[in-house]
């Protein structure tokens, strides 16, 4: 593989258990260097095609090749430039924290400094701690940890910050922002669509086994998802106006009435374009209207 | 992907790598195994456990005598059985129990998404085993000798015989727990399921329940597994030669006990070879 082949390639990817269909024609490809996030409500499909670019599932039908390898052949010398943190981890932990990672470093040929990685993930206190003594966040940095201590090329984030505090979060931030600026391609998965806005290059959105989108952060979901609204309060009640020309807008109700109360000028955030896109496909709207 | 290679170290053979890596798995591991509380006392201390209270709940008991017209405690009488269930239950059970937890933590998911090899993997085990294996009968041996003055082999050829039934046993307990490990479909079920197997297999092959009193069907349904044989085995080596008049066949029948192992070590070999797997597929 050269330098610009597509680290991540995948077409058509199929997946179905029995007869119920998981994946169904899912097409993506992810560059060197890019960090590509992978959205979707739950059970849509992301764990699953997590785990199929990490070797740990068969496809049922499709293209996959993950740095240059197709994942059902990839052998330790292929696993030694992958970093996978996986969705969930309950070990028992009977090693500290040091000794663990010690551990796994000897797997890798040219792994970062332990030290070094434990203070990247803010566990310095407690490396010659048992891991079963972390609290869950704490354990989480671990999977992190194990995951970036090979100094992966590629690195698999099956929602790493579940169980984070936000000061944790914010650190953790840092962290992937400074393996970007090594070059690791790193593929996300994540509910929190903050974290995907803060992290990524480009996303994919997933949805009964179907990528209903992939683009740029600044394109996903269209241009009409990304018009702004206008909010504001009269004596009649709260207003909204989707517009291209908010400022206009502004200045007309000035115009009109003097300083609007409650004036807002937002832009759609991910979330918003996330949200939209998510109940656009959605199959039962009707619970939607009922939780209005 | 020639960008990468040229900047891996790569001068140690495959096969250097997945010893090393094996090596230092067996620290990893038997710190893990002695750290964990329970394991330790159940399947390490066990046998222990179990000498000490037949020593002394059976102390008034005739177990018959040596050649001199000594007569054999129960302490000696026991001594043999609890070597060889110490194999089983260091080997087999607690194998097959953490391999089952470790299935269903995410421990071995993790490790086949890692670049370790799985051979790397079983020498950690092999190793956690052996290390753990000498360790209990170097403790049942000191408890014997010193709390029930159970006299020990003095001549050599004996320690031989010790010593070979020892690691052949280790081996073959360790494969056959690894192989066992496939069966509890979660690793909280893992104890429900190994330990009647191992249970059963001490009962009826001689660890508690003197092996000469048993009906001949299930002696020769003993016979079929490992445990009936490591146990024959430890007692040629512990009891007085006169007993062997007692076993099956009249003999300590050496030949057999190597032979027998040997063919389980073999079977646990192919099944660890045919069935592990670093996940369930596609569960």
């Amino acid at each position: 593989m050269t330098n610009s082949d597509p680290v991540v390639h995948v077409r058509n990817l199929r997946k179905t258990y029995g007869g119920s269909t998981v994946l169904d024609g899912v097409s993506f490809d992810i560059e060197r260097g890019e960090t590509f996030a992978l959205l979707g409500p739950n059970g849509a499909g992301k764990s699953t095609t997590i785990e199929i670019l990490e070797g740990y599932r068969d496809r049922s039908d499709g293209e996959v090749s993950v740095l240059g390898v197709d994942p059902r052949h990839g052998g330790t010398d292929w696993k030694a430039h992958l970093g996978i943190v996986l969705q969930d981890t309950g070990e028992s932990g009977n090693v500290t924290v040091r000794e663990q990672l010690g551990q796994f470093a000897g797997y890798y040929s040219n792994p970062r400094d332990v030290d070094e990685v434990i203070a990247a993930v803010g566990l310095q206190d407690k490396a010659t701690t048992l891991i079963r003594r972390l609290s869950g966040g704490q354990r989480r940095r671990v999977d992190v940890a194990l995951g970036i201590v090979g100094r992966p090329q590629l690195l698999f984030l099956d929602e790493p910050t579940t169980g984070f505090d936000p000061e944790a979060r914010r650190s953790f931030w840092e962290l992937i922002h400074r393996l970007k600026a090594e070059g690791t391609t790193i593929l996300l998965t994540t509910h929190y669509l903050d974290e995907a806005a803060q992290l990524s290059d480009r996303a994919g959105v997933i949805m009964g086994g179907r990528l209903i989108d992939v683009g740029t952060l600044d394109r996903i979901g269209g241009p009409e998802a990304r018009v702004p609204v206008v909010r504001w309060r009269d004596a009649s009640g709260a207003h909204e106006r989707r517009t291209d020309h908010p400022g206009a807008v502004v200045a007309e109700l000035v115009r009109a009435g003097g300083e609007p109360e409650h004036l807002e000028v937002v832009r759609p955030s991910l979330e918003d374009v996330y949200l939209a896109l998510v109940s656009e496909h959605e199959p039962a709207p009707q619970e939607l209207e009922l939780s209005r | 992907m020639t960008t990468t290679t040229t900047t891996l170290p790569v001068l140690r053979s495959p096969l250097q790598r997945t010893i090393r890596l094996g090596l230092g798995r067996v620290r990893y591991e038997v710190r893990g195994y002695f750290r964990q509380g329970d394991s330790v006392f159940f399947t390490f201390l066990f046998p222990v456990v179990f000498l000490t209270i037949f020593s002394v709940a059976f102390s008034n008991f005739d177990f018959g005598k040596d050649a001199a017209g000594h007569a054999v405690s129960a302490a000696r009488y026991y001594l043999p059985g609890m070597l060889a269930a110490g194999l089983l239950l260091t080997g087999t059970q607690n194998m097959a129990v953490e391999i089952a937890g470790e299935r269903s933590d995410g421990t071995l998911k993790r490790l086949g998404g890692s670049p370790l090899p799985v051979f790397s993997y079983f020498i950690g085990k092999m190793g956690e085993v052996l290390v753990s294996a000498l360790l209990q009968a170097a403790l049942l041996l000191v408890v014997a000798r010193l709390a029930f003055q159970v006299p020990l082999p003095a001549v050599a050829s004996t320690w031989v015989t010790f010593g070979w039934v020892f690691l052949l046993g280790a081996a073959t307990c360790a494969v056959l727990g690894v192989a066992l490990s496939v069966l509890p479909r979660t690793g909280k079920s893992a104890t429900a399921v190994v330990i009647p197997i191992t249970l059963v297999l001490q009962f009826i092959s001689g660890v508690y329940l003197q092996f000469s009193q048993l009906p001949v069907w299930l002696q020769n349904v003993a016979a079929v597994f490992p445990l009936k044989w490591l146990a024959q085995g430890m007692r040629s080596v512990f009891l007085p030669s006169g007993f062997s008049a007692i076993e099956q066949g009249g003999t300590w029948d050496l030949a057999g006990v190597a032979l027998v192992t040997s063919i389980w070590l073999v079977v646990g070999l192919v099944l660890c070879r045919v069935t592990f797997r670093w996940i369930r597929r596609d569960s």
